[in-house]
């Protein structure tokens, strides 16, 4: 590697250079900096300033650079410059925007720009390129799991767009539910007709791309590897194992119906003419082969009436049965209405709803079925009492408030939908039951649980489990606010109704979103990138294996099930399932993990790098830890729309709240700083944090550091902990200047000058 | 009347939305009200007593094929022709037209209630209007005045005394009227042919129905 | 010539000596100041008003409204029917509306005009005079003729149901439309808030039902001197009739002492265009409007 050489921009344009005394910049970055070259420039992001950085980089030598202008979210595109190591001190937004421009300011402003100056420096000069991860693999086939309309969507979305796909289906033909499906919900104008589901037409599109391998009566038997070197292993129906490489996988293994069964007060299992969904459009499809119409199955007689009972075992706060809304089925309980208007229209047809929900055209078709005479009622349900060949529904008529009953030939629950996900890695592991005799002799009973619990779906080699983590009511876990496709499964992207509950038209826009991203993954994986939120990002993590102590911190706590341990129980990174959150780095007790461009030594150098007032010049200094994805640009926009902050707050970006090393903190402490405040997403069930778990882990490390301070003899107020969104730059600066008075309130650090 | 009462039940058996889809107008939009209540809640009068049934209870009564409730029900005659519900309903349901419908039938069959004074002013001023083609204004508080027998009008009329001077001070009310010299159209005999014809074309069309 | 012609249909409450038959001085004084020319109509009949609903179904009631266009047709071609009743608008429009969308209708109507010799080739543009005034001419015109500007007057906007639902003036909300304002400020008063705006005064009930329509009217005059007005403003005959004439009965019934006038926009203009209280039927005020009495003599 070519010998280091440093070098520091200071800019001078949008008014930096009239706000600040720039001379002293240059003193700061030559003098405390240590930098080999300092050049100041009227206008850095200008063609001419580039050009100048570019021509140090060729002709001087530059390799590691601190660029002191506005802030690192602003100008990427001019400063772009990959082969060398590059810091930014933020003058702009963080100091000359956030301050009043007036005399009585002016000293405090001053030091501020100075101290973010020397951090730049510091930074830099503790950071090296990354040279981008060396051991990717670069296999771009895709590999669906699941047939049905996501699954098949995924795949030929992905074909579509130049890719080999390997489809893999449990059930013996592609279509899933909506093969089961008599017609399915319009998708066209003018959302009147139910329309052919669409299943024979896409299953003949598969077979005819040669892009495309189907294995039908297929499972996945073993997942292992990364993205862009998974190793699949498909167990066929002969019982042999196909071996697949595969570059990155999309789950679409879809739903069932919640279990009518469940609901004997609804007379299902009591009598035959209370059917599902799914027994409805079964007893739609056989009339419909026979040209006849749809009939009773306790005797074969023609439905002259029918009761949809929507919300069925759905939406139910008592705790038996699925407490949420499925989504779909008032637009299928509607369409199946129709099936019965349509064949005559003086079948009695009543809906009972508590709440209609169409979501998409649904309105439209809603209305059509009225037009057609369906009637809808608003009630709920008691009871359906069979008696005979008909049957008795017992309901209270809502807006009438009295009870009543409807009479039917035929009764239809709306029973909603149940995720096929898989095992559920997070379960607390229950004792095993007594059935230990089934199990070999010798083997830990933690086998017999797996076999009592349901089927794994991907059987990952992962540390974390086999499965996807799951969110709320057993659906694979999304990042259901910002990034829906995301998972915590880098390349592994789950599609349809097994994220949240769906219907055909959105499962197929999931679908095609999730292929779209596992492209991505592939070709991230094979350029040794990250994938998102650091996309692009070349660093890798590296661990100093002489230093560790296995204490498997970092192997447990990663988000993303990057982290295996190897035969010797050290740490195993795969580097493409990493997401460059940092949380194993801020989980190492003996900090031994580190990225070329982020580590504890880059955020160390610049603590230090800040210069702390003796304890009488009233000067305090606060260190902000402020998470780079929501904190630190609501921090920029505060500046944007100038909402002045305390001048005594000097701000270090961090990748994550997770990734913050407790050391840092002490530090910071140790060096004289009055306080630290930790800005970061807000975590738990509405978490917003981009690396899902960061957050979370981050803060319950973070609530170990009250006996750090009162082992220092030190207030324990004096370290706060604050979630931060993107949206509060209004609030944010109120809540900086607080903490600073409260700060203000305590006496000086006593660790001043040490 | 009642006759048609029975015959109208026998003719759609059970099927009572049938019934007003074909024969009140407007009737058709029925099907289409989402029972969310905006229509009830946007009613001036329906914080008043004398409310049983709002137009959301009155379109689920229907739907529901409660026959004797709908035409014993008194809301539909509550309405001031505010218009609020029509111009709210989400689903575009003309609701005070169809509130409207559903009274003029229960009229018609013979079951709108022969003291419901809203009923009765409705009636009379349609006689009012067509006997000359122009309203007759102090005829038609007459004979509102006088439905329930003399005494009653006599009392009405010496409560409503003052605001009748008042008028009267003001040119606004022309006393010669109640003799019947008034404002009248010139070819009232057109008027009353025109009429005869509309509502026999009127019957053909809702017989033709059914 | 005028600069504007128009088919006149003022309706029965317009007529001289009906209830508002002031309405119908202060529209023709401020059309002569705007040089828009009214033609009555020769022989129009009655609308049957929304009220009519019970007796006369939709085919009488539409064959009623049918004959006043047949007549404009024939004896005003070309000319737009200019209403300056709510419910005569309402009535026309809606007509109008259903005619143009269903032709079993129109041939159904078209039979029982024969009856009465007439028939509809075209059915003209149906416009309330508020649509004149504010669309045709603008607010701009209105304001030139302004002599005699309604300062420091305080005035509630009461628009009220019909004139407002279900077509209402266009580009206007239902929920609070603006334009009664703004012709209260055209003419130099001032618009007070107003939460009663487009609340309903009882319409016919108020006749029929008079306890239940005169609660309603209470909380609408209330909402009046909350405002601050000193007047309440209306473009519609029943809304005029029914908030001015049932105060001394309210009063006695609820122990208030309202005594507060009712006008028509039409009365303002006469009055800011010069106009004498006699041009503007401030006579015909059974609540006497006497701070605009002594405007009006000064």
């Amino acid at each position: 590697m070519a010998e280091t050489k440093t070098a520091a921009y200071i800019c001078k344009g949008c008014e930096i250079g009239t706000r600040l005394d720039t001379a002293a910049l240059v003193k700061a970055a030559t003098k405390s900096g240590k930098m080999n070259l300092v050049r100041e420039h009227d206008f850095l992001c200008s063609a001419d300033g580039v050009a100048m950085i570019k021509n140090d980089i060729e002709n001087e030598g530059v390799t590691h650079a601190a660029l002191c202008a506005c802030s690192r979210r602003a100008k990427t595109e001019a400063f772009n410059f990959p082969t060398i190591a590059m810091s930014r001190g933020n003058l702009r937004e963080g100091v000359i925007w956030i301050r009043p421009d007036t005399d009585e300011a002016r000293e405090t402003t001053q030091e501020m720009a100075e101290d973010y100056v020397r951090m730049a420096c510091a930074e830099v000069k503790a950071m090296t390129v990354p040279p981008g991860n060396q051991k990717t693999g670069a296999v771009k086939t895709l590999l669906v799991v699941g047939g049905g309309m996501s699954g098949m969507t995924s795949a030929l979305e992905a074909s579509k767009a130049g890719y080999k796909v390997v489809l893999v289906e449990k059930s013996s033909a592609l279509g899933g539910w909506a093969a089961k499906l008599y017609k399915r919900v319009p998708t066209r104008e003018p959302f009147k007709a139910p329309e052919d589901n669409g299943v024979a037409d896409m299953a003949a599109r598969i077979e005819a791309d040669s892009n495309i391998k189907v294995y039908l009566n297929a499972t996945i038997a073993k997942t292992d590897g990364a993205p862009g070197r998974f190793k699949v292993e498909i167990a066929v129906e002969s019982g042999a194992i196909a071996q697949e490489d595969i570059g990155s996988i999309i789950q679409a293994t879809g739903f069932t119906l919640y279990d009518a069964n469940k609901l004997p007060e609804f007379g299902y299992g009591k009598s035959a003419n209370v059917v599902d969904q799914a027994g409805l459009e079964a007893l739609a499809k056989t009339a419909a082969a026979a040209g006849k119409p749809i009939c009773r199955p306790s005797d074969g007689q023609p439905v002259k009436s029918v009761v949809f009972i929507q919300c069925a075992g759905q939406r139910d706060n008592s705790g038996k049965h699925l407490p949420y809304c499925s989504g779909f089925c008032c637009n299928t309980s509607i369409k199946q209405a129709t099936y019965f208007k349509d064949s005559n229209p003086d079948i009695d047809t009543v809906v009972l709803f508590t709440d209609l929900r169409t979501p998409g055209n649904g309105e439209d078709f809603y209305r059509s079925a009225q037009n057609r005479g369906v009637v809808f009622s608003k009630g709920v349900v008691s009871q359906v009492v069979p008696n005979g060949n008909s049957c008795t529904v017992k309901f209270k008529d809502l807006i009438l408030n009295e009870d009543t009953e409807a009479h039917a030939d035929l009764v239809v629950l709306a029973t909603g939908m149940v995720p096929v996900s898989g095992v559920n890695i997070d379960a607390p592991v229950v004792a095993a039951p007594v059935e230990a005799e089934t199990a070999v002799e010798g083997e830990a009973p933690k086998e017999v649980v797996a076999t009592i619990a349901p089927e794994s779906i991907l059987n990952l080699t992962y540390r974390q489990g086999p499965d996807m983590p799951q969110f709320k009511h057993g659906f694979t876990d999304s990042h259901f606010i910002c990034f829906p496709y995301e998972t915590r499964r880098t390349g592994i992207y789950t599609a349809g109704p097994v994220r949240r509950p769906m219907d055909i038209m959105q499962a197929q826009e999931d679908a095609t979103g999730a292929a779209m991203k596992a492209i991505q993954a592939m070709e991230n994986a094979g350029l040794g990138k990250a994938a998102h939120p650091r996309a692009g990002d070349l660093s890798f993590p590296t661990v100093r294996l002489e230093g560790c102590t296995q204490c498997k911190r970092c192997t447990v706590e990663c988000p993303f099930g990057a982290i295996d341990e190897d035969e010797k129980r050290f740490p195993l990174f795969n580097e493409s399932r990493c997401r460059r959150c940092g949380t194993c780095m801020g989980a190492c007790p003996v900090r031994v993990i580190s990225f070329e461009n982020y580590s504890v030594n880059t955020v160390g150098a610049q603590i230090k790098a800040v210069d702390v007032p003796d304890e009488f010049s009233e000067k305090p200094r606060i260190l902000i830890l402020a998470c780079e994805n929501d904190a630190y640009p609501a921090l920029d926009m505060a500046g944007m729309n100038r909402h002045a902050y305390d001048p005594y707050v000097r701000v270090i970006p961090v990748r994550c709240l997770g990734s913050v090393n407790t050391i840092w903190i002490t530090d910071a402490l140790n060096g004289g700083y009055d306080g630290v405040m930790l800005m970061g997403c807000k975590h738990g069930e509405d978490y917003q944090c981009h690396f899902v778990k960061g957050s979370e882990l981050g803060r319950y490390r973070l609530s170990k550091v009250g006996d750090t301070l009162k082992g220092m003899n030190l207030e324990t107020d004096r370290v706060k902990d604050i979630e931060v969104a993107i949206t509060d730059m209004a609030t944010l600066p109120q809540k900086i200047n607080e903490y600073a008075a409260l700060i203000k309130s305590f006496p000086p650090s006593p660790f001043k000058g040490f | 009347m009642s006759d048609m009462n029975t015959q109208m039940a026998e003719r759609y058996k059970n099927n009572f939305l049938k019934e007003i889809e074909e024969q009140a107008e407007m009737g058709e939009w029925v099907k289409m009200c989402m029972q969310c209540g905006l229509c009830s809640g946007s009613c001036p009068t329906n914080f008043h007593s004398g409310w049983d049934h709002p137009p959301q209870e009155i379109f689920m009564l229907i739907r529901a094929g409660k026959r004797e409730e709908v035409l014993n029900a008194q809301g539909m005659y509550m309405c001031t022709s505010c218009y609020n519900c029509y111009v709210r309903c989400p689903r575009k349901v003309p609701v005070t037209h169809v509130m409207h419908g559903i009274a003029e039938y229960a009229y018609r069959i013979g079951r709108a209630p022969k003291t419901q004074p809203t009923m009765h002013l409705s009636k009379t001023f349609w006689t009012n209007a067509t006997k000359n083609g122009r309203v007759n204004e102090v005829q038609l508080t007459q004979s509102l005045y006088f439905k329930d027998g003399i005494s009653a009008g006599i009392k009405k009329a010496m409560e409503m005394q003052s605001v009748a001077l008042g008028l009267v001070k003001a040119g606004r009310l022309n006393l010669l009227e109640a003799v019947g010299i008034a404002h009248k159209c010139k070819d009232v005999k057109g008027i009353h042919a025109m009429l005869a014809k509309a509502k026999e074309l009127e019957a053909k069309r809702k017989e033709a129905k059914a | 010539m005028a600069r504007k012609e128009y088919a006149f249909y003022p309706g029965c409450s317009s007529q001289k000596g009906a209830s508002a038959s002031n309405y119908l001085v202060s529209v023709e004084s401020m059309c002569k100041t705007l040089d828009i020319k009214m033609t009555e109509i020769p022989d129009w009949n009655c609308c049957g008003a929304s009220v009519s609903y019970a007796e006369s179904g939709e085919l009488p009631r539409i064959a009623m409204n049918a004959r006043n266009f047949a007549l404009a047709e024939t004896n005003l071609p070309g000319q737009d029917i200019v209403a300056t009743c709510a419910a005569c608008w309402l009535g026309s429009r809606e007509s109008k509306e259903r005619l143009e969308h269903n032709s079993g209708l129109m041939a159904d109507t078209q039979t029982a005009l024969k009856e009465a010799g007439l028939q509809i080739k075209v059915i003209p543009e149906i416009k309330h005079m508020v649509e004149v005034l504010i669309e045709d001419l603008g607010y701009d015109e209105l304001k030139k003729p302004v002599k005699k500007p309604l300062q420091g007057m305080k005035f509630a906007g009461y628009v009220g149901c019909q004139t407002n639902r279900p077509f209402g003036i266009s580009g206007e909300s239902f929920e609070n439309p603006m334009y009664l304002d703004r012709l209260i400020e055209t003419v130099g008063g001032e618009a007070v808030k107003f939460d009663q705006k487009v609340t309903c005064c009882g319409g016919a009930l108020a006749f029929s039902e008079p306890e239940k329509a005169q609660g309603q009217i209470k909380d609408i005059i209330e909402a009046a001197y909350d405002g601050g007005a000193e007047m309440i403003v209306t473009p519609c005959p029943l809304c005029q009739a029914n908030v001015e004439v049932y105060q001394g009965q309210i009063n006695k019934k609820y122990g208030t002492k309202f005594d507060i006038p009712v006008l028509y926009y039409s009365q303002l203009m006469t009055l800011a265009y010069g106009g004498s209280a006699k041009e503007a039927g401030l006579n015909g005020n059974v609540v006497r409007a006497r701070k605009l009495e002594e405007f009006a003599g000064k």
